[in-house]
């Protein structure tokens, strides 16, 4: 079983990254780019027959390590 | 009686020895920690979370170094009401394991900055500090990429009403003067009981006149007259 983490700053938190590469594209003739927003994404594998279980799991993991709650939201997908 | 410092080590950490310098120019005897340990020396006085790159900012700064041994020996000592003292690094790792309140976020500008900057005494009435005065103006260097403290607007009310801004980065005359986009320019910040330091300029790199500034002295020295 494979879960797929995103991990994005709030909303409300400035992402000064997704800022810079929002300039960067509207330079460079993108003008239809109006946010954009860069975040991280951690796929981890595990020995789990069972999706929910599975996802309660990394749940856990990303409150102690994968995310950082005080400036960032995730979101969890599990795939079979 | 001397002065007892831990100084914790992880693997990335690399202003231990500065800082084990800069405690023992001040008569203090020193110890490193490796993060492997799970407990604190009996006796210790202060224990300070180096500044570095701690598993190569891996992940965020400071994250996986929470996840440390130590890091549970540490905690049950600040949770004692033994002094912890964060600089840099150790700041990022105070603020993860939840030590400290808030986060380092990447600079504003994006860049990595390493110069002197100026910071203003907010607050001295801690241990930290109180070889300072209110409005002081520190010249410490700086050295970081993910500096930029966050905080949501009701633990900035918390922090000002317990009186935990510590020092803010301004220029010589006091003036606000924000190198990495930090909520109302915090440097530095302790916990609401005020036995927990983080800042992210780099009072053991100024301990010398000869290398730019000794304002770092002042700074550390609070530690002993406690």
């Amino acid at each position: 079983m494979k879960a797929i983490v995103n991990v994005f700053l709030k909303n409300g938190v400035l992402d000064s990254q997704g800022k810079a590469v929002q300039h960067a594209l509207s330079g460079h003739g993108f003008a239809t780019v109006s946010d954009v927003r860069v975040g991280k994404q951690i796929i981890i594998e595990m020995n789990e027959t069972n999706a929910e279980s599975a996802k309660a799991k990394v749940a856990q993991m990303c409150e102690d390590l994968l995310s950082n709650t005080v400036i960032e939201d995730y979101t969890i997908e599990i795939q079979a | 009686m001397k002065t007892k410092v831990g100084i914790i080590q992880f693997p990335g950490t690399n202003c231990e020895y500065d800082t084990q310098n800069a405690f023992a120019a001040l008569g203090c005897e020193t110890q490193i920690l490796w993060h492997k340990e799970d407990s604190i020396p009996e006796g210790t006085d202060l224990l300070v979370v180096a500044g570095g790159f701690s598993y190569g900012d891996y992940l965020r700064s400071g994250a996986i170094a929470k996840m440390s041994p130590i890091m549970k020996a540490v905690k049950e000592y600040a949770h004692n009401g033994g002094k912890v003292l964060g600089i840099c690094n150790g700041f990022q790792v105070l603020t993860e394991c939840g030590l400290l309140p808030g986060a380092l976020k990447r600079n504003e500008g994006l860049h990595f900055i390493s110069r002197h900057h100026n910071l203003k005494v907010i607050s001295k009435s801690n241990t930290f500090l109180n070889q300072c005065d209110a409005d002081d103006i520190l010249n410490i260097p700086i050295a970081h990429h993910d500096g930029n403290f966050f905080i949501d607007p009701q633990g900035l009310s918390k922090l000002y009403e317990n009186d935990q801004v510590l020092l803010k980065y301004t220029d010589e005359q006091g003036k606000i003067s924000n190198p990495n986009g930090s909520i109302d320019s915090i440097a530095g910040i302790c916990n609401k009981d005020k036995n927990v330091f983080g800042l992210m300029p780099h009072p053991e790199r100024a301990m010398e006149s000869l290398l730019g500034s000794n304002d770092g002295r002042r700074m550390l020295e609070g530690f002993l007259s406690a």
